[in-house]
């Protein structure tokens, strides 16, 4: 290793994932080349062991395990839970309630199967010998993708997929297909575009079962649809509200209520190909023109107009009138100034600062209008500013990331209750933000003073399963190298135990600061 | 039936008093007149706390009206009885209470506890998710979740009041909705972990104190409720059971009211308890509602336990999304509806009281011909809660704290 000891380190937790044993002598004498040659080769680690390659798999999976499940309630003589669901692909609440649980049930000791993570009360429903499907699904995407994190030496990749999946933000505790397609978000919709265009992007989450689900698109009718008309139901605002507000232009980017009206109408029939439909595979995406509203409709400042006949072309195909006006809208927002400048805001918070330097957002702001929304070009960009080189780390590891730090750090490859577990503590729970806005992104708010609490709970609980055979001199090697202060570098050799050594490190400021 | 409780109640919602409380409140300069800054020395110091039951309390099983002709009826296999063992609680001769809340019975009596019931939020879906969104966010529907009403309540109180300066207390490490916003935040929350060692926080501290000011910050302004959870002996206690069982709400009132107790304490609080989704096997007397309002009980009674000499000025208001079902469903348990009850407990309250427009519970009268119908606006309550405790204006509470709501006037003369 050569460079600046202190640059590196900054570099590595500001745009990586963290060093592992030996990491600092595979890094060259300039750290920039190491995460500028992941965006060259649009480098992508690989999440694999999964139950569905696809959501085109995973869908038929959880209409059969619902219809298990309504099986199962008349065979007990049981009327489903909630009538007045609209969408019988929807859980019940009563799934949802319970698999909000993690987050606030207290589990076993750090390093046991978290049995109960996501089991409904048991007074309510007969235990199951296994996790549903979906708690299942959910399990096994979060172990995958963590283990896929632990196998790149930098991860500016992941930290960018990371960021977007958080950007794209959906709640599993939305119900049981949230929960069985959130990973497949990030999968489907995320990755392949993380170094593409940021419209492909846009519109492969917008179409997404997660999101339509999530933003209870599926409920949204045309009111004056031919389904609207019958139904005497209409509009639902949510996605088209939130792809204005949190995923393009953000909340002062210049719309109205009547745009967020006007987008509602144009994504009429985003929704979900029907549960005993023959023409699709149940579950997954459709365009349905019989829930598409008519009319032209006007979204900042820009016409499109009706499609006529195509309203009454009746089938499962995309390529619709209907649809293609929906996706023309998103596209142009996609490009609009406000966009640009909004995703350079949060790319700048989340990897430089929480009061972002205007001038790097301006250049980033830049690049994403002269590139199109270039993702590839824009990522570099974030490597390429003066500003994220040597300024201060004034941010902080999310409990997230900083988990996955110290899997990293102690060569640790965690079960799925070491992660689950200390990511409910810490209030980070995958894919579970608490609103559509997702997780925060601000030190404040994860430099709480309950939450630098709980992060210590953490670190002590990691470092009482992991210090057996830790060196601490060692250990300051591998994670700080020569970058450490003199002061962390004393507290960690007096502490009085191995124990206390290795979660002093990882509680240091050298360790927790990015 | 229009009942007996809600006369008087009824008339401080009058069109004409309306006018009144209008005008009185534009005498004022400021928007704002927190009640101590008239009142005579040694006067209140309020204490309020907001308990969230998520997924829906039945408020028909909580409270049932066996007066109601037709509530046995709807109710089959769960109605409560007025005589034998487990008989439900009298209140006012007409409602009565769930024989699992003794204590609740008890502060009735000693007219510490009001009752409101066919009372709901302005939301008429029956989603969880949503109808929580609208009773935290305090706004008109779901999806404006930014910030949560009691936090703007206390971002709304002048900035050198000790209430706003000492924050909210959010139990849990992700706090409720209703608390979160610009206004301070704290943060309490059973541990799940083992706590570090003393030695391990003391080593910790004095790195940050070296080496990063804006950790040892945290960690120190963290001090102010650590001080008091060590001093309460609350620091070596874990987590007992999550916030869907008796011993774990129990354990988080405990800590809760602890905490609010303390002059050093934050004087605002808001706690979610869970599992009020009785979908199936409801029980009557005994099963999972009996269970889960048990916990609630006990929790009341860890509050007043906990609050000692504070209790007298303390409102603890207990709120759900929305109700259940009128008629028992084919599991023996009630689906997603709308009117429900909600509570209000404390040293403070006007008790010995049900406050209920009753609607009845014919066929003909429930709301979309299956729920219980909402007469009282939810927003109302809270509104006059926070009028008399905090003395908070009709313009601030209107347009800041529950927004949209100019004309919808606080309920008066339920705070002692």
């Amino acid at each position: 290793m050569a460079g600046d000891p202190r640059l590196t380190l900054q570099a590595v937790h500001r745009f990586g994932l963290g060093l592992r044993p030996g990491d600092l002598q595979k890094i060259g004498a300039d750290v920039r080349d190491l995460f500028r040659a992941e965006v060259d080769r649009k480098a992508m680690a690989s999440v694999s062991g999964l139950p569905f390659a696809s959501t085109n798999e995973a869908a038929p999976a959880l209409r059969a395990f619902a219809e298990r499940e309504r099986m199962a309630r008349e065979a007990r003589n049981v009327t489903p839970a909630d009538a007045s669901t609209p969408n019988s692909m929807v859980s019940s609440m009563g799934g949802a309630m319970a698999q909000a649980a993690p987050a606030t049930t207290p589990q076993q000791q750090p390093g046991a199967a978290p049995a109960q993570a996501g089991t409904p009360p048991a007074a309510a429903r007969p235990q199951p010998a296994e996790p549903p499907l979906p708690q299942r699904v959910y399990r096994e995407e979060i172990r995958a993708r963590f283990h896929a994190m632990l196998e790149p030496l930098g991860g500016y990749t992941e930290r960018l997929v990371a960021f977007w999946a958080n950007h794209f933000a959906v709640s599993v505790n939305k119900g049981n297909p949230v929960r069985t397609f959130a990973g497949l978000l990030e999968r489907e919709a995320i990755r392949p575009n993380v170094y593409g265009r940021f419209a492909d992007m846009l519109l492969a989450v917008e179409t997404h079962p997660a999101m339509i689900v999530f933003l209870d698109n599926q409920q949204s009718l045309g009111p004056n649809s031919r389904a609207g008309n019958r139904r005497g139901r209409g509009l639902n605002e949510n996605l088209a509200r939130e792809i204005l507000e949190l995923h393009t232009l953000g909340v002062a980017g210049g719309y109205t209520q009547a745009d967020v009206t006007a987008l509602a109408n144009l994504i009429t029939g985003w929704t979900l190909v029907a549960p005993n439909a023959v023409d699709g595979i149940p579950g997954t995406f459709r365009f349905n023109p019989n829930m598409h509203e008519p009319g032209s409709h006007q979204v900042l400042g820009k016409t499109y107009a009706d499609v006529g006949n195509g309203f009454f072309v009746v089938g499962p195909t995309n390529a619709e009138p209907g649809f293609e006006r929906g996706k023309a809208a998103l596209m142009d927002i996609a490009r609009h100034p406000s966009t640009a400048q909004h995703i350079a805001r949060k790319l700048t918070r989340h990897f430089v600062a929480d009061e972002p330097p205007a001038s790097m957002v301006a250049r980033l702001a830049k690049v994403f209008r002269d590139s199109d929304g270039d993702l590839q070009a824009v990522s570099r960009a974030v490597l390429d500013s003066p500003e994220a080189w040597g300024a201060p780390s004034t941010k902080m590891r999310t409990p997230q990331e900083f988990l996955l730090a110290a899997a990293r750090a102690l060569g640790r490859k965690p079960d799925v209750g070491q992660i689950l577990q200390p990511l409910s503590a810490m209030g980070q729970q995958m894919w579970q933000p608490g609103g559509p806005n997702g997780f925060p992104d601000t030190v404040t708010a994860w430099a709480s003073p309950e939450g630098l609490k709980t992060r210590l709970d953490v670190a002590a609980a990691i470092a009482r399963q992991s210090a057996a055979g830790i060196d601490p001199q060692e250990l300051i090697n591998n994670v700080f190298g020569a970058a450490a202060s003199n002061e962390t570098r004393q507290t960690i050799l007096r502490a009085e135990s191995r124990y206390q050594a290795v979660a002093i490190a990882l509680m240091s400021p050298e360790f927790q600061r990015r | 039936m229009a009942h007996d409780h809600l006369v008087d109640d009824c008339e401080t919602m009058t069109p004409s008093r309306r006018a009144v409380l209008g005008a009185a409140g534009a005498l004022f300069a400021w928007s704002f007149v927190p009640k101590m800054a008239y009142a005579a020395p040694g006067a209140r110091d309020p204490r309020f706390v907001v308990v969230i039951l998520r997924g829906a309390m039945d408020g028909l099983s909580a409270v049932p009206p066996l007066g109601d002709p037709d509530y046995r009826g709807l109710r089959e296999g769960i109605a409560l009885q007025k005589d034998g063992p487990d008989a439900a609680l009298p209140l006012d001769g007409f409602f009565f209470l769930h024989p699992a809340m003794p204590n609740l019975a008890r502060l009735y009596r000693a007219n510490q506890a009001t009752v409101v019931h066919a009372v709901a939020t302005g939301y008429r879906q029956r989603s969880h998710f949503d109808g929580q969104d609208v009773l935290e966010s305090g706004q008109d529907g779901p999806g404006m979740t930014r910030d949560g009403w009691l936090n703007r309540l206390l971002a709304g109180l002048p900035a050198g009041e000790g209430i706003s300066r000492k924050g909210v207390l959010g139990v849990g490490i992700v706090p409720p909705l209703v608390v979160r916003g610009n206004a301070p935040v704290v943060g309490w929350a059973p541990p799940v972990l083992p706590r570090a060692g003393d030695d391990l926080v003391m080593r910790l501290m004095d790195l940050y104190g070296q080496r990063d000011p804006v950790l040892a910050k945290a960690f120190a302004s963290g001090a102010s409720i650590e001080k008091i959870v060590n001093r309460e002996g609350m620091a070596g206690q874990r987590a007992r059971g999550g916030p869907d069982n008796a011993e774990g709400m129990r354990m988080i009132a405990e800590g809760a009211a602890k905490l609010v107790n303390a002059d050093d304490g934050p004087r605002v609080a808001a706690l979610a308890f869970e599992g009020w989704d009785t979908h199936a096997n409801e029980g009557g007397t005994t099963g999972v509602l009996a269970g889960r309002l048990r916990g609630l009980d006990s929790a009341l009674e860890a509050f007043e336990a906990g609050l000692k000499d504070r209790w007298k000025d303390t409102v603890v208001m207990v709120v759900t999304e929305f109700g259940r079902t009128a008629r028992v469903n084919g599991t023996v348990g009630t689906d997603h509806g709308t009117g429900t009850v909600a509570f209000l407990v404390g040293g403070a309250v006007r008790g010995g009281r049900v406050i209920a427009d009753w609607p009845g519970l014919k066929l003909e009268n429930l709301h979309e011909r299956r729920d219980l119908k909402p007469t009282t606006d939810l927003r109302a309550v809270t509104k006059g809660v926070l009028t008399d405790l905090f003395g908070v204006s009709g313009p601030v509470l209107a347009e800041k704290v529950f927004p949209g709501t100019t004309g919808l006037a606080p309920i008066k003369g339920l705070v002692a």
